[in-house]
């Protein structure tokens, strides 16, 4: 415990996060989730947000917690974009607002 | 009124960010999550009580057992209620439902189905491989099962639903949905029969011949894991038939 208790916080195993990519990573995060929101063809949306959510397991893998990118990777952008796809088929796909 | 709004979302966001400042660094090992007795007898002892090296998957199938089990139970019951509310049947007398053009759909392009034969079985392995590798690598029943269930989800989109239908039809995906939950329940009640606590595996080595209570527990979080993987295979898959298809499980998308 002695020896983790002098790392520095913020460094894993003597090597700092990589900052430039982690700025990418958010910067592209934010105006994924913009544009999702903004965007009035609901398929297009529906694609940005499995963009968000592999940005999402891109920045959980660079922190370490490698589980829960797996599920990220699997559930978020996986299963769910196809179960919004699946949806918007059977309705519309324009967004009314 | 939009003015309000955004203000209240402003000030909101800023007293977040403000907030955020208290929290602990990232990867602090002074943090109180990370300093509490629990946590190091997490780290410390995963290894040596239960044999698993991966000890986010101990965490999750052992020490929280329960957890798991009613999130498998709310994957479940997400899975019926989705059933419940979409799933459609004809009337006595009606062949077909109305809206159902039998030809409608062409036939499934060449290449398609080709790039789908090859990429199927190869999805499906690496999704056993998720499962029963859980215990050392990333992985394990939730993110296998949907793995697997993917792989019929692709088969559906490239071929038909019928095509994937024949493989896991709407009865077969309730059974195995249910036997999922079954198999996790059963793991935990006979511990229970064996004198001990709801899902504390180290009695089983009474049971499973030539295993000590250390290997008894890793096989135990393979056997629970299993369990996990089979509801959120066929419940991933019924949840994408009904929907592509209004419930009706004819050709959808």
């Amino acid at each position: 415990m002695e020896a983790a208790g002098a790392q520095k916080p913020g460094e894993r195993g003597g090597h700092a996060v990589i900052w430039q990519f982690d700025l990418l990573i958010l910067v592209l995060l934010v105006v994924s989730a913009i544009v999702a929101l903004h965007i009035r063809d609901l398929l297009s949306a529906a694609l940005i947000f499995g963009v968000y959510s592999f940005l999402m397991c891109l920045l959980w893998a660079e922190m370490g917690a490698v589980d829960v990118a797996f599920t990220e990777a699997a559930v978020g952008a996986g299963v769910s974009t196809v179960f919004l796809v699946a949806t918007i088929y059977n309705t519309k796909r324009r967004s009314s607002d | 009124m939009r003015f309000l709004g955004l203000l209240a979302v402003l000030i909101t966001g800023a007293l977040l960010i403000y907030a955020a400042d208290d929290f602990p660094d990232w990867g602090d090992p002074t943090a109180p999550a990370s300093a509490y007795r629990v946590s190091r007898h997490y780290i410390t002892q995963t290894h040596i009580e239960t044999g698993v090296p991966n000890l986010v998957t101990a965490v999750l199938a052992d020490y929280r057992g329960y957890d798991t089990l009613f999130e498998t139970v709310v994957i479940f019951t997400a899975g019926i209620a989705i059933l419940a509310i979409l799933r459609v049947f004809p009337r006595k007398g009606d062949t077909l439902l109305p809206g159902f053009t039998p030809d409608a759909r062409e036939e499934p392009d060449i290449i398609l189905v080709t790039t789908s034969r090859i990429l199927v079985p190869i999805i499906q392995l690496f999704a056993l491989y998720v499962i029963a590798h859980g215990h050392h690598s990333p992985g394990g029943g939730f993110q296998g099962g949907v793995i697997f269930a993917a792989s019929l989800v692709l088969l559906a989109l490239t071929q038909n639903l019928k095509t994937s239908l024949a493989l896991v039809s709407e009865r077969r995906a309730i059974t195995i949905a249910c036997a999922g939950v079954a198999v996790y329940g059963g793991i935990g009640l006979s511990c229970m029969l064996l004198g001990s606590n709801f899902l504390d595996y180290s009695v089983l080595h009474r049971v499973l011949p030539g295993l000590t209570e250390i290997e008894s527990r890793y096989h135990s979080m393979l056997g629970v894991e299993i369990g996990v993987a089979l509801t959120v295979t066929a419940i991933m898959f019924s949840i994408y038939a009904n929907l592509s298809s209004k419930g009706k499980l004819h050709d959808g998308m």
